[in-house]
């Protein structure tokens, strides 16, 4: 219930939440939901000096549309990307992605670009995100700058943002026309970080061969890993059964998870396949078209 | 730039706050490391408000933030400045019930106390405030969207069967006064 003394401010414009953070480099945090920062003080694991509280600056929470992208202000809560409807309608998948986020109470207090920012390996954002081929804008002393999402993610909660950068938001493509989408995750309980997740996300052309394919797993690699094999195999195909449990064996292979508390290397390894699977299922049914074959929005087990 | 960049900045080890509590205006001295559930319990005494995980997981703490439901134990209190909190102690007057006060029960309540929903009780105040966000949303939601509502809610002592029982009797109830 008792956190350690900080120092805290709220400015009320980026430029001068930069210059805070470029006063004080490493002893400083960016606090915007604080749903994983202030858990991470409250365990002693992280015992920042000063928090620059970004939630007071005007404009960071907006969700823009036009025809092609989405973009997503870094405030924005979870909560609204899970309720937005023009949000729904030109990202869907992001939209199902938000309510396997953490608790209702998480929801309406964490925000998008802390998720990015935080980067924890199996978090649900990073893993759309990274299925997407999204971009994340950051602003930091030099300006503003675009970092591709591969680009983005370094490492295990580590991530190519500058001691003086903040994330301002993220840029998705829009869904297209016979685009499909899938999701799928193993949890333990509601709720909790998933032990393996899967997005697929497949184009398709008139003849129903597959002309973009992009499958991206979490929680078994220090962040959300591309399986550029199981893409390959995918590129040009019918998107059969067969075609699409050949993809999830070379999901199986191409991922190389380590052993933790909560599985084993083995188990992630197959649980990797299973959610591949699953999730290329939903992608191949949503991109046809047929959305009562899709079911629920994501599949979860 | 801000004044930041070149003076040197005052750091108030106190601030403030002022939020409207359970429908009343309520003054409080905090400090910014303060967590909204600490200025609740200690500062205000509002004890219904309970502490338990402390990392958000739980939901024994949740309190509404202008509506939405929040951990408490995962929010400064700095941020309810100037905003409203409700309490399970406001949920009667929060629905605006005619006639209700702060300490008046909500239907959910009596839907719990008919269902003999709590055992020790320490989870009640956040299953009821989740409960009743949910309805303000959905006011017609299936028993499986009940369980998945509360799923961020733990209880030790129940099972959960009568919480989600006597929510969903709370909806029945509810959707005859709709029909009638």
């Amino acid at each position: 219930m008792y956190l350690p003394p900080f120092r805290y401010v709220a400015p009320r414009t980026l430029d001068e939440a930069i210059a805070l953070l470029r006063e004080h480099g490493d002893d400083a945090k960016v606090l915007a939901g604080g749903q994983s920062l202030l858990p991470l003080m409250m365990l002693g694991l992280a015992r920042p000096g000063v928090l620059v509280d970004v939630n007071g600056i005007p404009g960071l929470d907006r969700i823009e549309a036009d025809g092609d992208a989405v973009r997503v202000g870094a405030l924005v809560r979870h909560r609204a990307v899970e309720t937005d409807p023009r949000l729904r309608a030109a990202c869907p998948v992001l939209a199902d992605a938000a309510p396997l986020i953490g608790n209702i109470r998480v929801r309406h207090r964490g925000t998008v670009g802390g998720s990015l920012a935080h980067a924890d390996p199996a978090a649900e954002v990073p893993l759309v995100a990274t299925a997407l081929g999204a971009t994340v804008e950051v602003r930091g002393a030099g300006g503003a700058r675009d970092i591709p999402v591969h680009e983005f993610f370094r490492g295990y909660l580590e991530t190519a943002l500058g001691p003086a950068e903040v994330v301002t938001a993220l840029r998705l493509p829009a869904r297209g026309p016979r685009m499909g989408y899938g999701l799928a995750e193993l949890v333990r309980r509601s709720g909790d970080f998933a032990t393996v997740s899967a997005c697929a996300v497949l184009g398709l052309d008139g003849g129903g061969r597959c002309t973009h394919a992009a499958v991206a797993i979490g929680g078994v690699g220090p962040s959300a890993l591309r399986m550029r094999g199981a893409e390959r195999l995918l590129i040009g195909q019918l998107p059969g059964d067969r075609t699409l449990d050949d993809a999830a064996d070379a999901v199986r292979a191409e991922v190389a998870p380590e052993s933790d508390v909560h599985a084993s290397a083995d188990y992630r390894r197959a649980m990797a396949r299973v959610m591949a699977r699953r999730a290329l299922g939903a992608a191949v049914a949503r991109a046809g078209g047929e959305s009562r074959a899709a079911g629920p929005g994501a599949v979860r087990s | 730039m801000s004044a930041a960049a070149g003076a040197p900045r005052e750091w108030p080890d106190r601030v403030a706050l002022r939020f409207a509590l359970n429908g009343r205006a309520v003054d409080a001295w905090a400090a910014p490391h303060d967590t909204l559930l600490a200025v609740l319990r200690d500062t205000l005494g509002a004890t219904e408000v309970k502490y338990g995980c402390g990392e958000g997981v739980c939901g024994t703490c949740t309190v509404l933030l202008d509506g939405a439901p929040i951990n408490a134990c995962l929010t400064l209190g700095v941020h309810a400045q100037g905003r409203t909190i409700t309490t399970v102690r406001g949920l009667a007057a929060a629905a605006g019930a005619p006639g209700t006060a702060a300490g008046d029960m909500h239907p959910l309540q009596r839907a719990f106390v008919a269902h003999e929903a709590a055992q020790c009780g320490f989870c009640t105040p956040g299953m009821l405030l989740t409960a009743y966000a949910l309805l303000a949303d959905h006011p017609h939601p299936t028993r499986a969207e009940i369980r998945t509502a509360l799923g961020g809610n733990l209880c030790r002592c129940t099972g959960y069967t009568r919480i989600v029982d006597a929510v969903e009797a709370c909806v029945r109830a509810r959707q005859g006064g709709d029909r009638a």
